[in-house]
């Protein structure tokens, strides 16, 4: 392994943009630069290519591209659907969501109040000890009063994946909207909303390899909307404001390459997660696992390393440039472990060592060992230093 | 991603007497696993000087460091040396910390006091007062000291310094309201302080008249009496009883006793009161 090759393994916080999306986006910033409402053919040809992206994207959704709508970010989706769905039931005062979702939804759901002006009652579905939510509950805590359901396909921090298929066919046969954060999901996990019973969908070009700055709404066809901007008719009239014409041509580039890498990712991706993990839990004493083993992304694995502290776990790992994250934030503003893990009931011997590694399909074996060579030997180092290491 | 001098980096990658002195006998634990950080920092003290020092830590890598540089400090200081050893000192010593960090500095002070309370067999005051900040046990002492000593002026300041506040954040109005109190105090001290300013005759009739209505009239009309402010002259006040005070006998004792004694404590300590004669 060369000295000052980075070991990213940080992919569910962000992705490399493939050179292919980088490639095809190119053109859009120097030569095709024209405004895709523009009349003429050198603006409206970028129009063409826009709507082409559109397709395929529609193309990994398994939907129409009708339906889809161009944003900048997961979060103005999130916040756009929940937000839609709401002013379409203005009698409806309940919204069903979990206790381990992303902030982009959770911090919303957790002041719907003072974003609405209207009082909501806000139900979030407690997890098992292994991040799983109970299907009963759910179904129980659905009712008529129910404006929106918002639930994440796949956790961030663990890999979770809940039932989401299962969840918004319930919700349906309730009458009750149905939103998923699908962020961490899109391009791991086949998707085929034709046949699914899900209203709302957000997902974030920067999560599999398109740039940061775009992202997708779906908003199945027939299903309340209210636009998060007003302005000018771009994007039907859903999105006000000039498309950011060339992040969409790589969204659009790297769904394509996400269809035809998702075996990949399901395979090699998957063994070579697998292959780290097993060789961290089984190298390292006192390692646990957290999230359901099954149930899970193929790229994730969120691993606590007892007694020792993720920010400093993370800092030495940086000596030798390998990155990943850490569920714990040392700042003072939350010096609390994540509110995943939290939710989980992680002991707190744990909860503050645990790091995430997430995979992409650019990781190799070789990387892979070069991070099972080096970990032993920092966790031992902490340990040692732990004034509550036990000993092994 | 922490932007950490240089000093505390090289601190958190080389850190400097780990482990635990053996025979120690001077101990400081501070922290515990759930808050996220905690110090052990033990000592051997030879003739009140500290011979030794090793840490051991469990947190982030400015906790490390500051451990590191704590132990680094205090080697062959004398304790007496060693006690005016602030959180500041450490902070200074790593060449400065984050300030969302800055409790990890304070832990390193912490465990200095409690170790070298340990020596002397002493209870340290920050273990009693009330728990502020039930998320990492944080007192009211403790956060009042930190007020003080780092010059502290929000919520979110002590919470950088203490962690108070940094859980669930049920706290902020306990801690808004120690803020307040304790700044109040400071100032209140710093008039005491200050030598007491000249009086105008204008401010002080007024004054004078004021404490009269708050705490003198009030029992004296309970009694069919009152009394009337006549003239000031310099530390002179001369009052005149009326209604049923004026044929009193203890009307003397009245003055001397209840309204001198008043005036003193709340206008001027050099007030003499007379009656009109």
């Amino acid at each position: 392994m060369a000295a000052d090759k980075v070991v990213y393994l940080d992919n569910n916080a962000t992705t490399m943009v493939a050179p292919e999306v980088y490639e095809a986006m190119a053109p859009y910033f120097t030569e095709l630069y024209g405004n895709p409402s523009s009349m003429h053919t050198f603006g409206g040809q970028v129009g063409v290519a826009v709507d082409r992206a559109r397709q395929q994207v529609g193309s990994l959704l398994g939907c129409d591209s009708a339906e889809l709508v161009f944003t900048s970010c997961g979060t103005e989706s999130d916040s756009t659907a929940i937000l839609s769905a709401l002013r379409a039931n203005p009698d409806k005062r309940h919204v069903v969501t979990t206790r381990v979702e992303h902030p982009a939804v959770k911090n919303l759901c957790e002041n719907l109040g003072s974003m609405t002006g209207t009082k909501y009652r806000v139900t979030m579905l407690k997890v098992s000890e292994d991040g799983l939510v109970d299907f009963d509950e759910y179904v129980n805590a659905l009712s008529e009063d129910t404006a929106i359901v918002s639930i994440m396909w796949a956790n961030n921090e663990t890999g979770v994946v809940f039932p989401v298929p299962e969840m918004a066919r319930a919700a349906k046969d309730r009458g009750v909207l149905f939103h998923t954060d699908a962020v961490q999901a899109v391009g791991k996990i086949p998707i085929n909303l034709k046949e699914l019973d899900i209203d709302y969908l957000s997902m974030s070009g920067h999560k599999l390899h398109a740039p940061k700055g775009v992202g997708i709404l779906y908003v199945r066809r027939g299903t309340a909307y209210a636009p998060f901007m007003t302005g000018g008719h771009q994007e039907h009239g859903r999105r006000a404001g000039t498309e950011n014409v060339a992040s969409i041509i790589g969204l659009g580039k790297a769904c394509e390459l996400a269809g035809e890498k998702m075996e990949e990712e399901n395979g090699r991706v998957k063994e070579l997660r697998d292959k780290l993990e097993h060789g961290l839990m089984t190298s390292i004493p006192r390692a646990i696992l957290n999230g359901n083993k099954e149930q899970r992304l193929p790229n994730t694995t969120n691993i606590s390393f007892e007694y020792v502290e993720g920010e400093a776990i993370l800092l030495h790992m940086n000596r030798f440039k390998i990155c990943a994250s850490s569920g714990s934030a040392c700042t003072s503003g939350s010096l609390e472990p994540s509110h995943v893990l939290r939710a989980m009931g992680v002991p707190f011997t744990a909860a503050h060592g645990s790091i995430r590694f997430s995979l992409s399909v650019y990781n190799t074996e070789e990387e892979i060992d070069f991070v099972l060579d080096k970990m032993p030997a920092i966790i031992a180092e902490l340990r040692e230093m732990s004034p509550f290491w036990p000993g092994q | 991603m922490w932007l950490y001098t240089d000093t505390v980096t090289e601190h958190f990658q080389n850190p400097r007497n780990v482990g635990e002195v053996d025979n120690a006998n001077g101990v400081g634990d501070v922290g515990s696993l759930a808050c996220g950080d905690a110090l052990k920092l033990t000592l051997k003290i030879e003739d009140e000087c500290i011979i030794e020092a090793k840490f051991k830590t469990f947190g982030c890598a400015s906790a490390i460091a500051s451990s590191s540089a704590l132990t680094e400090m205090i080697k062959g200081m004398e304790i007496a040396e060693a006690e005016k050893i602030t959180n500041e000192d450490i902070a200074e010593f790593l060449g400065g910390l984050p300030k969302e960090k800055m409790h990890c500095s304070v832990m390193g002070r912490e465990a200095l006091e409690a170790a070298i309370a340990d020596y002397r067999g002493e209870t340290l005051p920050s273990t009693e007062g009330q728990v502020v900040c039930e998320c990492f046990g944080v007192t009211d002492l403790e956060i009042t000291r930190a007020i003080k000593e780092s010059n502290l002026r929000s919520v979110e300041e002590i919470t950088n310094f203490t962690k108070a506040g940094g859980g669930c954040g049920k706290c902020e109005d306990q801690l808004e309201s120690l803020l307040r109190q304790t700044i109040s105090e400071g100032l209140q001290i710093v008039e005491v302080n200050k030598k007491p300013k000249r009086m105008t005759t204008l401010q002080k009739i007024k004054k004078i008249e004021d404490v009269l209505e708050r705490e003198v009239r009030p029992g004296l009309r309970l009694d069919g009496g009152d009394i009337e402010l006549i003239d000031v002259d310099g530390d002179f006040v001369i009052v005149s009883m009326r209604g049923q005070c004026t044929s009193c006998a203890k009307s003397e004792t009245t003055i001397k006793e209840l309204v001198e004694k008043k005036l003193r404590e709340q206008v001027l300590e050099t007030l003499i009161v007379e009656e009109e004669k």
